[in-house]
């Protein structure tokens, strides 16, 4: 299985998911107009890696903004990581937050309420 | 040409609009205002707190006019009718961002009643709102589905004001008003 690494830009996150170690991490701005279009790659390989996952898996989530088309996309991003966790992968959720950001907060809060897999709020310095 | 530039000049000022477009909005247009308000906000050096919650809701609202036109076949392609309008301002207690865009008279009922049920949310109760629009609201092919509205309003703090104005048998004029203070 080839590891994903995409690029990113003003709009959109990098995105690096290595498949051997069983990270994911995705970092920056999330704010295109077509979000499912950006996120297909990743929902794409995240389906590809839950038949055969890591025995664990750590995702990062470190936005500093993301658009309601993005929210979405996010949501089926941690869909997928529930069925990988059932599958036998011991799976973490590590949502990064900039100090003062309640708003970034609430939104990781949002998901923990909506999804069964185990986040750690991490607050950052600015 | 008969505008007055120097009245209009005034009428910014007197105002606090920091921008006025009138036009087309492309992936383009939304990418070049974001720029320029945060580095406007930069120069004031607003607190992050400020400046993210004016970002967040300037990015929904200009991907809402973005979407809207892209959406209704019936208003793109016809120039007197497909154009937005939008408005940033600053004034002392807080940022203002105001849009307006032409829309189809039988939708207008619907995005009332959607405007109106948010208004009458308390913030605990739109928390639980959003996350209920997000969990099971349908998608539509763009990604949006109906939660740009409420984490506006989420963002902002304030109520929506809004006013819908009849135009023509099929025509009405939409704006919408969105202010955000500390």
């Amino acid at each position: 299985m080839e590891n994903l690494k995409i690029d990113g830009t003003p709009k959109t996150p990098t995105i690096v998911f290595n498949l051997e170690e069983g990270k994911l991490l995705i970092r920056g701005r999330s704010i295109p107009e077509n979000s499912i279009e950006f996120y297909k790659p990743l929902v794409d390989k995240l389906e590809e890696y839950t038949n055969s996952p890591q025995s664990s898996t750590e995702v990062k989530i470190q936005l500093e903004y993301f658009n309601t088309s993005s929210s979405k996309c996010i949501l089926d991003v941690f869909k997928k990581l529930e069925k990988i966790k059932s599958n036998g992968s011991d799976t973490v959720i590590k949502w990064y937050y900039e100090e003062d950001d309640e708003d970034m907060l609430e939104a990781g809060e949002d998901y923990q309420a909506i999804i069964n897999i185990p986040f750690k709020m991490v607050e950052m310095e600015e | 040409m008969k505008i007055n530039l120097l009245e209009f000049y005034n009428l910014m000022d007197q105002d606090d609009i920091i921008l006025s477009y009138k036009g087309d909005v492309s992936s383009e247009l939304v990418s070049s205002v974001l720029q320029i308000i945060e580095s406007k906000m930069d120069k004031l050096e607003e607190p992050s707190r400020i400046r993210k919650k004016v970002y967040n809701v300037l990015v929904e609202t200009l991907q809402n006019l973005y979407h809207h036109i892209a959406e209704n076949p019936s208003l793109s392609g016809k120039e007197e009718v497909s154009s937005v309008i939008f408005l940033i301002g600053k004034s002392d207690e807080a940022y203002l961002i105001c849009t307006g865009n032409y829309m189809e008279n039988d939708n207008v009922e619907e995005l009332r009643h959607r405007i109106d049920k948010i208004n009458n949310l308390e913030a605990d109760e739109l928390k639980d709102f959003y996350k209920e629009v997000l969990n099971n609201g349908i998608m539509s092919d763009k990604g949006g589905g109906g939660l740009g509205m409420i984490d506006i309003a989420r963002k902002s703090g304030h109520k929506l004001e809004y006013n819908f104005k009849e135009v023509d048998q099929q025509h009405s004029f939409y704006s919408l008003l969105v202010k955000i203070s500390e």
